[in-house]
């Protein structure tokens, strides 16, 4: 009895990559065109990893989609070029730059302005020209309250709007992805991960990232209690404060006109960890966007932000 | 408050994993509790705080409001509910945690059975001041329903009742004598708390000497749960088919899926279900190379000796200890659907592991009051929160196990064929 306890002990990172990689090939089996929302970010970069463990020695059966604001870091494009072609994967790009052109959006005007909101257009539209009948997203639950009540799999009606009262509950492991024509799924197989489990995975898995996470230097601007890096859509204003070659990192990596960097010496994967276990801000409190009202989050997710 | 005294070694990436659900009311102090337990397990961020801090004052409010910290969305906020299961994460350097939060109203009872479906624990909150009240049965009743092994009873609000051992002996005793007759309750321990003060939560009270047991954190981190997955019974239920088409592996056939029981190593006969063809296990393969074993719940793929038609749905066992078959099976259900009632003769989808076959439910036999755990034999209209037994008969077998002996292989959902929406949640007797 004593040997088995030990021998049959499944760890919390054996148990959450065990439901993701459940998740990952239900999704596969249950829907006609799944696709999975890439952005470079390290959550998506696991799931990406997960999803190659999943289907081995296939290919992943279904395209990595990219909705590219037009404002990403060059580092986050190099680095999606190259995992793309390391995993020999499909990758679709929705540009929001063409969402701009067509007229189906409008961007915000000012110094200010933020392409974050036009995304779920260029998403939506993405969705729609290719037939995704569900999206893989790194979505999770930790992430912000909004989130804590979300599905692995999220229903969308034919507006690729979430209702919370609209949601299927989830019970053992039996996922239930039926669907009426035009509607479609968002599913979260990271759900159950919190940001210490996503680092502690990409150390475990060896999994490299995007030198954005690591500490490097760089030129930034406080603007609303966030540190943007100082590019061509992010000039200083007058008045505002800015600082020359901080040594900072990115906790999360977005549109450059809203992902707060942090003061960080954490250079190498232990250092984060070690900084995840101390933080005193949530991750997506160097968000700018969330920070609009105590609600922004939910607000974008019935309008169909990821 | 914040992190910085956790400390950090290697042993984070090698952690235990409990899921619990918690279930009590409003008044029960349950986000209270969820609150204290992230509070001062320091699980908490400054700009959490910072926002509850906020939103308390904007409310008037006395003190900080550590129930705020969980509160999820803005409707719920403006009623001052939750009317859903909303999932929290906490970890020590023990364990991670998930809890299952679940609103204990009887409105809610889908809500509960869903949160139970995957905990490995139930806290139930009883008030001191009341003790054991006809919802205390319904989630203690709910809890051995959906075979959760381990139980706190957390007697809260201890300080409302001066700390009073009397009291909480006798609210522990009222359980016990309900409990006895709910069979898969194999552990229970009995807390005495206040949620508000944070006596005996995470640290030790001085207000209650006489109580020596563990704390409520004490016990979510050392409760044995190592024997609640079944080593037993080899199930594989096939998830999805790997041909990879490549010159590589051209003649690689994966049967991937994750295990529902026991232990598979190459080498092992195996029998597939429905077609009932034996073979041998060849290889485990991963990403990293093959592999000796795959076990509950590792998701896995195998593959076998000799060509076989596998699709998904079909489930790889042991020749020697094979799944139960048929087309009936009585099962035990909670019906979840607002908008409809069971229909009787009514035609379903039922979701089984990795198979969907339609289902026509033939018969109720029964319902069960769920505060007085009372049948009711004379009303057969099963509606929303309702729970109990009936017959079903399905349109291809189902190779199944009793939910008691395996929580994957003996569960199903039933979708209703119009709305594709979620209808029941069934347990096979």
């Amino acid at each position: 009895m004593e040997q088995e306890r030990n021998s049959y002990r499944v760890n919390h990172l054996a148990q959450l990559e065990s439901e993701a990689i459940f998740i990952l090939r239900e999704t596969a089996a249950q829907f006609e065109k799944p696709a999975l929302l890439f952005s470079g970010g390290k959550d998506s970069i696991v799931m990406a990893h997960l999803a190659r463990k999943a289907f081995h020695p296939a290919r992943i059966p279904f395209p990595l989609v990219h909705v590219d604001t037009g404002h990403n870091f060059d580092e986050t494009i190099q680095y999606r070029d190259d995992y793309v072609a390391e995993l020999r994967a499909e990758l679709v790009v929705g540009l929001v730059q063409e969402s701009i052109d067509q007229g189906r959006v409008q961007e915000e005007k000012g110094a200010f302005a933020s392409r974050n909101a036009l995304q779920t257009v260029t998403l939506l539209d993405t969705i729609e020209e290719n037939q995704y009948d569900a999206c893989l997203g790194g979505g999770r639950r930790d992430e912000e309250k909004a989130r804590a009540k979300e599905r692995f799999f999220s229903h969308r009606d034919d507006f690729g709007q979430w209702n919370p009262k609209n949601q299927r509950p989830e019970l053992w492991n039996i996922f239930n992805g039926r669907k009426h024509h035009g509607e479609h799924f968002r599913v979260f197989p990271l759900s159950n991960w919190t940001e210490m489990d996503v680092w502690q995975y990409i150390k475990a898995e060896n999994i490299p990232l995007p030198s954005l996470y690591f500490s490097h230097k760089r030129d930034v601007v406080h603007r609303n209690g966030s540190m943007l890096a100082i590019s061509d859509v992010v000039v200083p204003q007058e008045g505002e404060e800015i600082e020359k070659d901080v040594t900072v990192r990115f906790r999360t990596i977005g549109d450059m006109t809203c992902t707060g960097a942090v003061y960080s010496d954490a250079s190498d994967m232990d250092a984060i960890i070690q900084e995840v276990a101390t933080a005193r801000q949530t991750e997506r409190g160097t968000r700018a966007d969330d920070k609009r009202s105590e609600t922004a989050m939910e607000d974008r997710k019935k309008e169909g932000y990821f | 408050m914040s992190h910085t005294d956790v400390p950090y070694d290697e042993g984070y990436l090698d952690m235990d994993l409990l899921r619990f659900t918690t279930a009590g009311s409003v008044d029960d102090g349950k986000s209270t509790l969820i609150g204290r337990l992230l509070y001062d397990s320091k699980n908490t961020f400054e700009d959490q705080i910072e926002a509850v801090e906020a939103t308390s004052k904007k409310r008037g409010d006395e003190n900080v409001n550590l129930a705020l910290l969980t509160d999820g969305l803005r409707a719920e906020r403006e009623q001052g509910i939750t009317i859903d299961v909303a999932y929290r994460y906490f970890a020590t350097p023990k364990r991670k945690f998930i809890i299952a939060d679940t609103p204990g109203h009887i409105q809610y009872t889908r809500n509960m059975v869903t949160g139970a479906s995957t905990a490995n624990l139930a806290i139930i909150l009883v008030d001191a001041r009341t003790g054991v009240i006809e919802q205390t049965c319904r989630h203690a009743f709910i809890a051995n329903l959906l075979r959760i092994r381990h139980v706190i009873l957390a007697v809260n609000k201890m300080d409302l009742v001066d700390y009073d051992q009397e009291k909480f002996d006798t609210i522990v005793d009222d359980f016990r004598k309900f409990a006895s007759r709910l069979d898969n309750l194999v552990d229970m321990t009995a807390i005495p708390i206040s949620a508000l003060h944070g006596d005996n939560v995470v640290d030790k009270s001085d207000t209650m000497p006489w109580y020596e047991g563990p704390t409520m954190l004490y016990q979510l981190e050392n409760v044995y749960i190592g024997s609640d997955q079944n080593h037993v019974d080899a199930r594989l239920p096939v998830q999805w088919v790997i041909r990879p088409h490549s010159d590589e592996h051209h003649d690689f056939r994966g049967y991937a899926g994750r295990v529902a029981g026991g232990v598979f190593k190459p080498g092992d006969d195996v029998v597939v279900q429905p077609s009932g063809f034996t073979t041998k296990i060849k290889s485990i393969e991963t990403l990293d190379g093959p592999v000796e074993e795959a076990f509950a719940p590792l998701s896995c793929t195998v593959t076998l000796e000799d060509e076989i038609d596998i699709s998904r749905g079909d489930m790889i066992a042991k020749p020697n200890n094979p799944p139960e078959k048929g087309q009936e099976v009585e099962a035990m259900i909670c019906w979840f659907s607002e908008s409809t009632q069971l229909q009787p003769r009514g035609k379903y989808y039922l979701r089984h592991t990795t198979k969907e076959v339609k289902a026509i439910v033939q018969e109720v036999r029964y319902k069960v009051n769920i505060n007085t755990l009372r049948k009711i034999e004379d009303d057969k209209n099963f509606g929303l929160n309702e729970i109990g037994r009936v017959s079903l008969r399905t349109s291809a077998p189902l190779h199944y196990d009793s939910y008691r002996r395996n929580r994957q292989t003996g569960s199903f959902v039933l979708v209703d064929a119009q709305t594709n929406e979620t209808v029941a949640a069934g347990m096979i007797v």
